[in-house]
């Protein structure tokens, strides 16, 4: 909801740089051979007379062979030949390419999908500067990220466009990305393996931030939930755990430690809600509580049924939670 | 049970003989169409009149074209879905249809299309045309066929009642586990979608052992292999890579229905499972399937493009290599479906090899056909259009297709409206089209009747305009990161008005659709009557009448050339006789040379096909309902087929007799 880059065209990092490059080469080698077959078979039409069915068979072919005919199926299935190895030669090339980005000092993130969101956890060999957040990755901009990719119930895929290709999420079968932005930014990635109801509504956003920003960012992270400051807050904080939210969310700080879904201690920093289903605003926070039917017909969340008053509430303490 | 009994005592069948053959003077087959000979063969391939008769058919031109007529109602009830997918995502948050009906929309487009319309489309279009082509008088296993026939219907009418009843299936056209496995995918919907697997693979199975074994086994005298038409070949590489092919898909349908039933544990990882065994025996049927779709259609095209260019087909035998060549390279392409799966890196660089490779017997075959036309005289008709349509759309997918099957561009685009775009580029272009330059090429002889030249002309052209403003902005959208099997899209993704586009093409192409079936029903009505042999051809269906009587041939056709109807040598024998016409009886050949080798009898009409289809179905539905049904289901149809193959007095007296006369 809130934009990003999305482009196989427009890449960011290394890898969909390598890719893009692959595919400069591709598109002009096919369009060439594309047209030289319709202009073959144009021109065949246009030296052809024309004739009726009537017109006697000319089946002298059976008996005499036609050696300029063989001459030129002969020469175009060669060059067809030679230029599909040159493609695969730059396909194998690209795909070193690929394989061999410097992975030195590479930050580690598990990222497992869900139906249909995201949750990130942030590694650290010191266990607690270890963080999670949802639907939203940070990276800082020139160092590589090696992503193991966990499918949690059915198979998803993880497709920043203007950073790497996909890889799929496979339950059992936890496999690794890694990629690296080159340019601060949002870069938006979707779930690209059908998985079910919203599989169009599960985004993830990619926000490649400077070295610094990063830092700052993680630093937030790490942090416990911020305390409610204000009494409405407080109030919100305290029916958080009272109404069924706890069930289901976590909120690192207080008693809410549910783990079926999106990690809320700093949802306030985050640019959307329900995986890219809304930008992230009071309003849209409040209508989705009350309704997430409404907008993510089949997510898991349910309808709540809440006062206006606790609505209000509940909205102003995860507006605090930056 | 008295009667039965009876088909088996040795006096009962004397007088069974005598009765149903008589004792008068055995009369044979020979050539006239108005001989004795011929109101005698009449008299014996005549099929019963009514609904009895209908249901009883082993005519192999009724069940092509049933096989023809219900694939091509389905595909328009697939395209219907399209037309409604489209004008849901003409618009960007567009509320036409919820996540739920979309899902099951794509599923039943992708299903129908590719296991209702596209295999038994081709393989009706074999059992119609493929007897005839070889000169002979039905297909190998008739009953079989027939039997297969309702298997496919009652299977698909069961996926679309289902899909009617809110219980269509929603797990893709692929139906990935653990999305389709009992955990995720909810209530009967995939129940049905596997009851539809086993149902339309054990017809394609069937129809490709019958058409194989006409094709290697009957076909007339002197039609050695060299001789063999190129749709011949075709149909042969096709059924063999059926027969191959169609098995892995039922054993995983079979096994994810365990899953479902009993259970079991095959797809499940967290018992030991794995859900990538599904993809592999999945894609290892279904890159085939993209090629028994297209290796038929380049029959076609080898086909119509000579009897237009008034020449025989240029390097027939480099095409027919080619399409053996693609017959079994097909099976070395199916990781390039898994290629964001974690296989081994190394292991996907031979599958991009190979996926390249398989371009060359393509482009042979594309090139030999240009060869053709070239050196050729071209008679430009509606037949014609369509295969030139094909140059463009199916070379330009065929682009497409190279660079997907590159590893490091395939990961962008995989699961993209690239592939969306490149998918129907192939299968549009390199299926229907041909499939509508042989409706045009053979409505004749099904009918006797020529389609509207001037309606086929405009059919052609909406069609071609409208796919192409349909797909072509697809790639783009692929391009800008619009995935999949989305049901709907943000507005600031920027996908709108290449969407829109999209579906202002979708558009055309039902206006198209809808020409060709006015067309249809017009001719039918009343159009231009088409003769023998409308075009001039040199194949052998158009040796006999349009449409065929039962018989095909009042004389069986003996061939001394590669064009039998073009290059007839005066001194040559033109055809065999001395079959009964009084029993159905046909021609054994020999494999390679066809030589004379034994006659056969065929099977005559019967009700039992039909009757264990029924069963059949009813069997699976009950498993479905009750894993018991899976054990006490089965008792149906053992019965129903074991009284299909008992033998009857009339048959065994017809054997006897045969065996006594020369």
């Amino acid at each position: 909801m809130t934009g990003g880059l999305h482009d196989v065209e427009a890449p960011a990092g290394a890898q969909a740089q390598a890719i893009a490059q692959l595919w400069h080469v591709l598109l002009p080698v096919c369009t060439i051979v594309f047209v030289a077959v319709l202009v073959a078979v144009f021109v065949a039409l246009r030296r052809a007379p024309r004739a009726t069915r009537e017109t006697a068979p000319d089946v002298s072919s059976l008996s005499q062979p036609e050696p300029a005919l063989a001459r030129a199926v002969w020469a175009g299935v060669i060059v067809c030949a030679v230029l599909l190895l040159g493609l695969l030669a730059a396909s194998v090339f690209t795909d070193r390419a690929l394989a061999r980005l410097p992975l030195e000092d590479a930050l580690h993130i598990r990222l497992t999908g869900y139906q249909w969101w995201w949750e990130a956890q942030y590694d650290d060999p010191a266990p607690s500067r270890i963080f999670t957040t949802a639907n939203e990755l940070h990276v800082p901009v020139g160092r590589p990220v090696i992503v193991t990719l966990v499918g949690a119930d059915v198979i998803h895929s993880f497709w920043v466009p203007s950073l790497h290709g996909k890889k799929d999420l496979i339950p059992g079968r936890p496999q690794t990305i890694s990629f690296r932005a080159d340019r601060p930014g949002v870069y938006r990635g979707t779930c690209a393996e059908y998985c079910g109801y919203q599989h169009a509504h599960m985004v993830l956003y990619v926000i490649a931030d400077t070295p610094n920003d990063f830092a700052y960012w993680a630093a937030r992270q790490r942090a416990p939930a911020a305390k409610p400051a204000s009494a409405l807050a407080q109030q919100g904080a305290e029916l958080f755990l009272q109404k069924s939210c706890a069930m289901c969310h976590a909120i690192d700080g207080t008693g809410a430690q549910g783990r079926n879904a999106p990690n809320l201690t700093h949802v306030a920093s985050r640019m959307t809600i329900g995986a890219g289903t809304l930008a992230n605003s009071v309003t849209n926070r409040a209508a989705w509580i009350l309704d997430p039917q409404q907008f993510k017909p089949g997510a898991n969340m349910p309808s709540q049924n809440m006062a206006p008053d606790e609505l209000a509430a509940i909205n102003a303490y995860l507006g605090t939670l930056q | 049970m008295s009667r039965l009994l009876a088909a088996l005592d040795p006096r009962e069948l004397r007088k069974a003989a005598r009765a149903s053959v008589g004792r008068g003077e055995a009369i044979y087959d020979g050539p006239g169409w108005g001989s004795p000979a011929a109101s005698a063969l009449d008299r014996t391939w005549r099929e019963k009149p009514g609904v009895r008769g209908w249901l009883e058919t082993v005519d192999h031109k009724r069940t092509g074209k049933r096989f023809v007529f219900t694939s091509f109602v389905f595909f328009c009830a697939a395209g219907i879905l399209a037309a409604i997918m489209r004008s849901q995502l003409a618009f960007p948050d567009s509320h036409l249809v919820g996540p739920d009906l979309y899902d099951q929309m794509f599923t039943m487009h992708g299903t129908t299309m590719m296991f209702i319309f596209a295999v038994p489309v081709m393989q009706g279009m074999a059992v119609y045309l493929i007897p005839l082509m070889v000169g002979t008088r039905n297909t190998a296993f008739p009953r079989m066929t027939a039997c297969a026939f309702w298997l496919y219907l009652l299977g698909s009418l069961s996926l679309w009642v289902g899909f009617a009843l809110n219980t269509g299936a929603d797990a893709g056209w692929f139906a990935y586990v653990p999305l389709a496995g009992p955990e995720y995918g909810i209530g009967k919907r995939s129940d049905l979608w596997n009851n539809l697997i086993n149902l339309t693979e054990a017809m394609g199975l069937m129809v490709a052992v019958d058409l194989a074994t006409v094709i290697l086994k009957m076909r007339a005298p002197g039609m050695s292999l060299r001789r063999m038409p190129v749709f011949a070949w075709s149909i042969l590489v096709t059924s063999v890579m059926i027969i191959f092919a169609m098995p892995s898909v039922m054993l995983a349908a079979n096994l994810a229905q365990f899953d479902r039933t009993f259970a079991t544990h095959f797809f499940n990882p967290a018992e030991g499972g794995d859900v990538l065994i599904w993809q592999h025996l999945f894609w290892f049927f279904g890159h085939p399937e993209v090629y028994f779709i297209f290796i038929p259609a380049l029959g076609f095209i080898s086909t119509i493009i000579p009897t237009f260019a008034r020449r025989p087909l240029f390097g027939h035998t480099a095409v027919v290599l080619s399409m053996i060549a693609t017959g079994f390279l097909a099976f070395g392409l199916w990781v390039h479906h898994m290629f964001a799966t974690n296989l081994p890196e190394l292991g996907k660089g031979f599958f991009t090899a190979m996926s390249m490779m398989i371009a060359i017997p393509t482009a042979v075959q594309i090139f030999c056909w240009i060869a053709t036309l070239w050196s050729g005289r071209i008679n430009l008709r509606a037949p014609i259009l369509f295969v030139l349509g094909f140059f463009f759309i199916l070379v330009l997918g065929g682009m497409t297709g190279i660079m997907i099957g590159a590893v490091p561009f395939d990961l962008q685009v995989h699961d993209s409206y690239f592939i969306v775009a490149h998918l129907h580029y192939v299968l549009l272009g390199g299926a229907v089209f041909p499939l509508f330059a042989a409706f045009y090429y053979w409505f004749p002889k099904f009918t006797g009747r020529l389609l509207d030249e001037r309606l086929g002309r405009w059919q052609f052209w909406t069609f071609f305009v409208g796919f192409n403003v349909t797909f072509f902005p697809m790639h783009l959208l692929g391009l800008a990161g619009m995935p999949r099997r989305i049901y709907t899209y943000a507005a600031d993704t920027g996908w709108g008005t290449l969407n829109l586009v999209a579906t202002i093409g979708a558009a055309i192409i039902a206006v198209s659709v809808l020409l060709f079936v006015v067309n249809v029903i017009r001719t039918r009505a009343g159009g231009e009557a088409a003769g023998d042999d409308p075009w001039g051809a040199a194949t052998l269906e158009w040796a006999t009448h349009s449409p065929p009587p039962a018989f095909n041939f009042v004389a069986l056709p003996v061939v001394a050339s590669r064009e039998p109807l073009w290059a007839r040598e005066a001194d040559e024998p033109t055809h065999v006789s001395g079959l009964s016409a009084q029993v159905r009886e046909g021609l054994v050949t020999t494999v390679l040379d066809a030589l004379p080798d034994v006659r056969y009898a065929y099977p005559s009409p019967s009700i039992w096909p039909a009757v264990a289809a029924v069963t059949v179905v009813v069997w699976l539905f009950w498993s479905n309902v009750t894993p018991s049904g899976m054990w006490y289901g089965l008792i149906p149809p053992a019965i129903a087929f074991i009284l299909w193959y008992w033998p009857t007095r009339r048959e065994t007296a017809e054997q006897l007799l045969l065996q006594r006369r020369p």
